[in-house]
């Protein structure tokens, strides 16, 4: 809602990636109101955005999915992004809506960055098919974490600059990089693995909806825990295949997270390991197998694991993984979520920048606020099984 | 008579593609290892069975693809015309864009109903193409959503629109530990309606097809593409032609009705199971001798101990003395594994299969009482030697070999239903709670039968 950054793009180096006449913009912002991004840019820009995206889908042959990519902490991006999750839904109910959600830290500079984000999760409770959250803490660590490779200057360990996972492939060091760009890039290439098994052939292809339908046990528990391997090559060619199996592990490392969450101390729901370039269904097999003890997956779905094989490796490496969890780390994500939102609401503070908006009310607020405590509480209930002795339901009996 | 093969889904077409590369490698090979006379007449046989003729002179598979996604085809079709040995008729495939999801339900109820016309058209081609049927060789995996749920709707058609056909079910089943998280959903929902209406279910499963790879063929890192070629070759020791006993001394005209005679005696016995020996990597076969005797008594215990190959196999497990109490015995089966069998058939390939003693397959000991071993036992022998093989037996059993899978896979999949997990992706398609109570009692009742055996 405002033309600095869709300026930016049309003139930069993709600009004839984009279609000029696909944009939407306007002048003032959504000044990091949820309200005003959701009731005031979306009543007002409703029909134009249904125009355009019916003339997009128009072109295609076969609409499978739409993917939200947005911020929760802001106005426009939380507010009118999850306007236009809801209209995805009401006029493209059978096409997949998957999110890419940052979500705001601790620190984040916005101080209605929580009212934004709980006030976003109600609808991506709601009207999202799957959201991968990610933190900009968790980008940053793993910038960091490359730039030390890159200056600890290891002997006889070089590495190969289009593989890093913070770089667009082709562009050249000299031009400056802007300061979100490595962070962004992560996530660039989160969703171009989610892709690929949809672009290019393999042994065991795995389409987007079936993310949704395996990792997705119940309706609400759709938030997945992504993350990426490797985050470089070195350019060393001698590849053992233990480099193989350590790629499987540093999958299951917090260190290649894109959230700060312990998926290994909390309960896996189910998931899901995408793996591109040469690597076999044997290799596939004997890393489930050494991986499992170490994870707690629920009583009911103790095999709960997806694969794909795509045989196309992304640019620079020979192979990559990208590992999605539907787990209940993702709680604590959310709790401490709902208690910077109280913090807030507590005192009333700024509410009346949102009340004064037309169509809002303290309700949205209450009903917000129960959405995102029934989510934790079903994760709650997940949690305690973990723990509890079950035993298996007895089975059908059949008449001799 | 011809056999119509009909690919479904990746798992379908990726398998049906070896089959048929097996097949014409067979029989264009020379190591057959017999007349001149003998390898004509099995090629054609095998190309009636097979192929038809094109105006190239390349054999044309006589085949249906079915996908619900585009790009497993398109390779499947571009590789086996390259091979310039063998191709697939150019129009007789069809695909979506969308894939299923891994949904049953979208396959079943969505895609199949949407599709029927069309898919039901290309079988129809394919089958004017014979000039005579003898029945339907569908390839499906039980894990997915196309070969699972479109392979059920499209078996049930099948059925509808050619009721004297034989319909024979090749299903894969998936590796233990997850390749989909709701395969064990999708496998209970396909098997329990396949069994209404296909004739026999003919059964691979991944996890000892990739065992027989790491262990038998020493092959390191094994792609789907090693375990697709070993259940080809497993696929081409049974459909390849041979001579049955009453058919003497011309290859059998009517395969699958001759294996449905021998191996499904009762409607609600249908699942069958396959092993085959030797097996062993290609360039080792030179170096190796085999006598029958040998290979007959490995497969009888693969038989009774149910091994899944000539490697680790129990020789504790025995058959009972004949003249003790039925039921103590039964009993007593039990508690040593003892893998009791409806229905068995060997087939003989290569040298010097006239004149083996197969007569310890006819031991009464290994049936079930209510059958006579007579009937339950059936020999087929070819004296032309396969897939390079100088010999080489197989067994199809219909006997408890897939009881404990069978019992593994319901147990998991009632698990999961018990706490209602991902159920809503399936009503959000028309199979309801119901439905699946339905397959489960189905499969409840199929198990208890075999147990009982």
């Amino acid at each position: 809602m405002e033309e600095g950054v869709v300026n930016e793009i049309l003139q930069g180096p993709l600009r004839d990636v984009f279609d000029s006449k696909q944009l939407i913009t306007d002048v003032s912002g959504s000044g990091n109101n949820w309200a005003v991004g959701y009731k005031v840019y979306g009543c007002q820009y409703r029909e134009n955005i249904v125009e355009k995206l019916r003339k997009t889908a128009e072109h295609c042959d076969c609409l499978q999915c739409f993917f939200i990519i947005h911020s929760m902490g802001g106005g426009t991006g939380s507010g009118l992004g999850t306007f236009v999750l809801n209209l995805l839904e009401d006029e493209f109910p059978e096409v997949y809506r998957f999110v890419t959600s940052v979500y705001p830290s601790g620190e984040d500079d916005v101080v209605t960055s929580p009212y934004n984000s709980v006030l976003a999760m109600k609808e991506l409770n709601e009207h999202a098919d799957c959201v991968l959250p990610i933190e900009n803490e968790s980008l940053f660590d793993i910038v960091n974490k490359i730039h030390q490779m890159i200056n600890s200057g290891k002997l006889g360990s070089t590495v190969k600059p289009n593989s890093l996972i913070t770089s667009s492939a082709g562009t050249t060091k000299t031009v400056q990089e802007k300061p979100f760009d490595a962070m962004n890039n992560i996530v660039a290439n989160l969703l171009l693995n989610l892709t690929s098994s949809a672009r290019f052939e393999g042994s065991l292809n795995m389409d987007l909806n079936e993310i949704s339908m395996n990792l997705v046990p119940f309706p609400r528990l759709h938030y997945l825990v992504s993350s990426l391997t490797p985050l470089y090559t070195l350019a060393d060619v001698n590849i053992p295949s233990r480099r193989l199996d350590q790629m499987f592990s540093d999958a299951f490392s917090r260190d290649h997270q894109l959230i700060r969450a312990d998926p290994k101390h909390s309960l896996y729901l189910a998931c899901a390991l995408l793996v591109r370039g040469n690597v076999q269904v044997s290799d596939l097999r004997r890393n489930i197998e050494r991986l499992k003890p170490s994870l707690h997956f629920v009583s009911w779905n103790q095999e709960g694991w997806k694969t794909s094989l795509c045989s196309v490796p992304p640019v620079g490496h020979s192979h990559s993984l990208l590992a999605l969890a539907n787990n209940t780390c993702v709680k604590p994500t959310f709790v401490e979520l709902k208690d910077r939102f109280m913090k807030l609401y507590k005192k009333k503070a700024h509410l009346h920048h949102y009340l004064q908006v037309d169509g809002m009310e303290q309700g949205c607020f209450s009903e917000a606020l129960s959405s995102l405590s029934d989510l934790i509480e079903e994760y709650n209930e997940l949690d305690a099984t973990k723990c509890g002795l079950r035993t298996d339901p007895s089975r059908l009996k059949i008449a001799v | 008579m011809s056999i119509v093969a009909v690919q479904l889904g990746q798992c379908g077409n990726q398998i049906g593609h070896e089959v048929f590369n097996t097949i014409c490698g067979d029989v264009r090979g020379t190591h057959g290892l017999c007349s001149k006379k003998e390898n004509e007449a099995y090629h054609d046989a095998c190309t009636e069975r097979f192929f038809s003729e094109a105006e190239s002179g390349v054999p044309v598979a006589r085949a249906v693809l079915v996908d619900m996604e585009p790009k497993v085809i398109s390779q499947t079709l571009s590789i086996a015309a390259r091979s310039g040995r063998w191709k697939y008729d150019d129009q007789s495939h069809f695909c979506q864009k969308q894939g299923s999801g891994n949904n049953w339900a979208n396959g079943y109820s969505v895609h199949g109903p949407r599709n029927k016309e069309v898919i039901m058209n290309l079988v129809q081609k394919e089958v004017e193409k014979c000039d005579r049927l003898s029945g339907f060789f569908t390839i499906m995996s039980m894990a997915g959503g196309t070969g699972s749920g479109l392979g059920a709707f499209v078996t049930q058609c099948l059925r509808d629109a050619f009721p004297t056909s034989f319909i024979l079910n090749h299903v894969i089943w998936p590796y233990g530990t997850g390749e989909v998280i709701v395969q064990n959903y999708n496998s209970v929902l396909t098997l329990s309606h396949l069994y209404q209406s296909s004739d026999a279910l003919l059964v691979h499963e991944n996890d000892v097809i990739h065992k027989i790879c790491a262990q038998l063929m020493h092959i390191k890192q094994i792609s789907f593409r090693d375990v697709n070629q070993v259940i080809a070759h497993q696929l081409g020791s049974v459909f390849q032609p041979a001579h049955t006993a009453e058919a003497g001394l011309h290859y059998s005209r009517n395969p699958l009705g001759d294996l449905m005679e021998t191996l499904v005696p009762h409607p609600e016995f249908k699942m069958l199971g396959l092993r085959n020996i030797p097996q062993m990597p290609e360039n080792s076969l030179a170096y190796s001798t085999f006598n029958w005797p040998g290979l007959l008594k490995h497969l009888r215990q693969m038989l009774i101990a149910n091994a899944k190959m000539e490697e680790g196999i129990d020789w504790q497990v025995r058959p009972l003395c004949p003249g003790s109490s039925i039921s103590s015995s039964h009993s007593t089966n039990k508690l040593l594994h003892f893998n009791t069998s409806l229905a068995n058939l060997v087939i003989l390939r290569g040298k010097d299969t006239h004149g083996v003693d197969v007569g310890s397959f006819r031991d009464p000991s290994l049936y079930t009482s209510w059958l006579n071993p007579q009937d339950a036992f059936n020999v087929w022998k070819t004296p032309r030697a396969f897939n390079k093989y100088e010999k080489s037996a197989s067994l199809v059993s219909n006997s408890q070999f897939l009881l404990k899978p069978l019992d593994n896979v319901v147990g998991k999949a009632w698990n999961m239903f018990a706490s209602k997990a991902y159920i809503h992706q399936y009503t959000k398609f028309g199979i309801e709670e119901e439905d699946f109570l339905d397959s489960f009692t189905a499969l409840e009742q199929v198990i208890s039968s075999y147990t009982n055996l």
